[in-house]
């Protein structure tokens, strides 16, 4: 199957610059996914989806153009690069622009498993059922709202005018669980996550239980009084800041003047516990790959050494225009989005706090367990934020009880600068990116409730 | 030209159904698209695409089985019925015959994009940048998008659904940041409708000019007050309070799951006597209208909420069949790629006979939310929050200084019976609306609204 989109890649460069293109490039991508979604023990929804597709970016005279299409015939082939040229046409010229200088691809061990295709539908329909029975056994749950089981495998082939070509093949699997307990206006949500290579590695008991057990931790919660505070994140909420962080971080952010940690290269912009490295070969995340979106080989970049800012993230464009070199951090969607400038997998480095020492170390404080509107709540280029949130307070050293309906705010760098602590457990959290998360305790943060 | 031949469609749905199963469906979407940006005074990222894609649907009983595939091939097609017949079990096979796809009347477009010249596009965005750089001299960046989709669809079903439909949509975006003296704010507009290029000819730079003017008018906000407050709640992308925190709530998914706090409530006084609330997917040209939905029924103003008493969920074909009801028009979907489900087309409050201004004067002290970045709800509760993006004081009924750093917090039902005045001002905005890994394009709307007493997370201490 590779060899053919192989060959589909390299035909396309060929039609782009036969078309007038001085350089161009091309990827093709087919994948296959399936989901299962299960309520009452049941199938509610089962998925079987088909995709391929090819992304042509030509180049022409320093303007560059993007086109995709799902017809790989010649004649499709030939449209789409036509459209990519004409598409080039149009825009002005980015000095910048242009296929990377440095080629390649790193050897990543287990993106593809060949247990998944040992599993039948029936035996992942028993695994999605397994889940939502282990939410719904947990004291206190009185909904399994929604369970998903999703696995899929895909194949890649890239290739460009200057000779680079390559292809890889992954596999992938995730199983999800949202519970409720309590009633009525009162009734909390939590969440349960499982990821893999292939559904063997995912336990539903432990998926299930942890759904559960979120939600049920916050029956009854009420609004607090306002207050300011010692903060934990547990590991979802931490893979949500960090995330949003290494997007901050995007050279092309910087150079548009669209993040707060521009000119900001070598400070401390964050307690020396902090390290946080986007990492593109950690067999781990789902965003590993041999190359990146424009085919450079992928690596592993501190990104935050010892609290000191290390690097931006860039592709071979803004590398150029920024006197650096690319960390392979071109990043691609789907045959149809052209690369650009993103994290692949970020890892949150571990301290060596248990959970339990958080939690007493922070005294009097607030324990987050879900934040809101993140995403609209934080200003990219100021790093002041005010976002909702759910969780738990903590009283002498010790959980306490439920609350909801309060807001925390703070600036991103003050947040950095306040970590008091990392904590030991890292996970993979596949939600707002991919990130390899611990907990966190942050010094005082403005909470207000009623 | 049609995409599918009604014979392959109903030999298709035989062989879905072909194991049994309530209802077989095939969906097939043409669509082409061209985008264009403008950054640092430089046109960049022009890209098009287009893509062709088929799929099947089979239900049965409360179980949804699903397929799709890139491309509208015969084999590739009947392939899929197949995979999707095979997940089925225990039904009799049954007949199928189907007419030709018709499409209902759609929406006057009076200047198809795909016919305006790429380098008139690129124009658009140029001359936005200017006049968002002539607005002042602290606008320091200048970004603009535009946007445009057409996409052909024909949906087929077993219960004799033949239906196409015909959907062109263009969206203007300008972004504008402006920084003086250390304090960086930035402004956004959009522009966009059910339209031809002719909805973004008429005046484009209008849209950067209003971008500009909220990104300098924040420069000089003061720190948001924290407590609890009257609001008035801004017209057009204000209605997205409404969208988010009562609309997803009446979602018939989630009332039908009794995760919405709305489960139950019908015929129930939500609100004061003048609040009227309509889903709206027939209103010409705006953003969240179509000929029919993506199951092939055609649209409709279905009134959800009518002098305070909730009227409507609102259904697609599946939990309209479950409630003993008839869909109204909502089952909606991103592509062939997706599942339908119940989503709103524009949502929005009914007109009032208030002005702004009355509304604005009848307060003391209290928050003017123009405009929001964004907001989350939990359905479950209906507790929600939103950043208020351009917002300022109210001040003994006058409009005073801008604030930055306001969040609304609160619940659906308590929102609701807060209003207590609705201006006549209604006007609709442009929202991508998120659920269920999809994203369509939602018109979010309403006039002046305020609302008694609401929370608000600001900085100041």
């Amino acid at each position: 199957m590779s060899a053919d989109l192989g060959d589909i890649a390299r035909r396309a460069v060929d039609a782009a610059t036969g078309a007038g293109a001085s350089d161009a490039e091309a990827w093709v991508e087919r994948s296959t996914e399936r989901q299962i979604r299960v309520y009452r023990s049941a199938v509610e929804s089962l998925t079987d989806a088909t995709s391929a597709g090819v992304g042509v970016r030509a180049f022409l005279d320093g303007r560059v153009g993007y086109a995709f299409g799902t017809d790989t015939s010649e004649d499709g082939l030939r449209a789409v690069a036509e459209a990519a040229h004409a598409a080039a046409a149009v825009a002005d010229p980015d000095e910048y622009a242009g296929l990377p200088d440095d080629s390649g691809s790193t050897p990543v061990d287990g993106l593809f498993s060949a247990e998944l295709s040992q599993w039948s539908t029936e035996r992942k329909v028993a695994l999605a059922v397994a889940i939502e029975e282990a939410a719904r056994a947990q004291e206190g749950v009185t909904q399994v709202e929604d369970t998903v089981y999703s696995d899929g495998e895909g194949a890649v082939a890239m290739a460009n005018s200057r000779g680079f070509a390559d292809t890889y093949e992954a596999t992938s699997a995730w199983a999800y669980c949202s519970a409720f307990a309590g009633e009525g206006g009162d009734r909390m949500t939590g969440l349960g996550v499982g990821i893999g290579r292939d559904p063997s590695v995912i336990d539903p008991a432990a998926v299930g239980e942890e759904a559960g057990r979120r939600a049920a931790q916050l029956i009854g919660a009420r609004q607090p009084d306002s207050r300011r505070c010692p903060v934990v994140l547990d590991q979802f909420v931490a893979a949500s800041f960090i995330g949003f962080i290494g997007g901050m971080l995007s050279a092309d952010a910087v150079q548009r003047g669209r993040s707060l940690f521009a000119d900001r290269l070598g400070d401390e912009i964050a307690t020396p516990l902090l390290r946080v490295a986007d990492d593109g070969t950690d067999p781990g995340g789902f965003a590993t790959s041999p190359f990146d979106g424009e085919g450079v080989a992928r690596r592993r970049t501190p990104l935050i050494e010892e609290g000191r800012l290390a690097t931006y993230l860039y592709d071979s464009r803004t590398a150029r225009r920024g006197n650096a070199q690319t960390t392979a951090n071109a990043e691609r969607g789907s045959y149809r989005t052209p690369p650009s400038v993103g994290t692949s997998n970020l890892v949150l480095e571990p301290g060596d706090a248990g959970f339990a020492e958080l939690v007493s170390r922070c005294g009097d404080g607030l324990y987050v367990t879900d934040v809101a509107g993140l995403h609209s709540g934080v200003n990219p280029v100021s790093g002041t934020f005010s976002v909702g949130a759910t969780g738990r307070l903590i009283s002498g050293g010790e959980l306490a009880g439920p609350v909801r309906e309060i807001t925390i705010a703070s600036d991103l760098v003050s947040m950095l600068q306040g970590v008091q602590a990392v904590g030991s457990e890292t996970r993979w959290v596949p939600f707002g990116g991919s990130v390899k998360a611990a907990p966190l305790l942050l010094s005082e943060m403005s909470v207000s409730g009623s | 030209m049609t995409l599918l031949d009604p014979d392959l469609a109903a030999r298709a749905i035989e062989r879905a159904l072909s194991r049994g199963g309530d209802l077989g469906e095939v969906y097939a979407e043409d669509r082409t698209a061209f985008g264009v940006a403008l950054d640092d005074g430089r046109v960049e990222r022009p890209q098009s695409g287009s893509g062709r894609g088929v799929s099947v649907r089979v239900v049965a009983g409360e179980a949804t089985y699903f397929g799709h595939v890139d491309g509208i091939a015969e084999d590739d097609l009947l392939r899929v019925a197949d995979s999707v017949a095979q997940a089925v079990s225990g039904g009799q096979p049954r007949t199928i015959a189907l007419e030709a796809a018709k499409a209902v009347q759609g929406h006057a477009i009076a200047q198809p994009p795909e016919g305006v010249d790429a380098a008139t596009k690129a124009d658009v965005l140029r001359r936005c940048n200017e006049r968002a750089r002539s607005a002042g001299d602290a606008v320091a960046q200048v970004s603009a998008s535009y946007a445009e989709n057409h996409q052909r669809i024909e949906v087929y079903n077993s219960d004799g659904v033949a239906a196409a439909d015909d959907r062109t949509r263009v969206r203007l975006g300008v972004q504008v940041v402006a920084r003086r003296n250390g304090t960086v704010e930035t402004g956004h507009e959009t522009r966009g409708g059910h339209a031809g290029f002719e909805l973004i000819a008429d005046d484009p730079e209008q849209v950067a000019a209003e971008a500009a003017r909220k990104a300098l008018t924040m420069l000089d906000a003061v720190d948001a007050p924290t407590g609890r407050m009257p609001i008035v709640v801004g017209s057009g992308f204000g209605g997205v309070l409404l969208h988010e925190a009562v609309g997803h709530g009446l979602e018939a998914d989630a009332i039908q799951k009794e995760a919405s706090i709305y489960a139950g409530r019908l015929g129930d006084k939500l609100a004061g006597d003048g609040v009227t609330a309509y889903d709206d997917g027939r209103r010409p040209n705006d953003w969240g209208s179509d000929g029919i939905d993506d199951e092939g029924t055609p649209t409709q103003q279905t009134t959800i909420l009518e002098n305070g008493e909730l009227t409507s969920y609102l259904y697609d074909l599946i939990r309209a069949r479950k409630d003993g009801t008839t869909s109204t028009g909502n089952g909606r979907r991103e592509s062939f790629r997706h599942l339908p489900v119940p989503r709103m087309t524009n949502t929005f409050f009914a007109p009032g006979e208030a002005s702004q201004e009355e509304l604005i004067a009848g307060v003391e002290r209290g928050l003017y939310a123009v405009s929001f970045g964004g907001g989350q709800v939990e359905p479950a509760t209906g507790d929600f929050v939103f950043g208020v993006s351009e917002g300022y004081l109210i001040e003994d009924g006058n409009v005073t200084s801008p604030v930055r750093g306001a969040t609304l917090i609160g619940n659906g039902i308590e929102a609701l019976a807060a209003i207590d005045g609705i201006a006549s001002d209604l006007s609709i905005a442009t929202g991508y609306c998120g659920k269920a890994g999809q994203s369509v394009p939602a018109g979010v709307g309403q006039p002046h609204v305020r609302l008694r007493a609401l929370t608000v997370g600001g900085t100041a201490s």
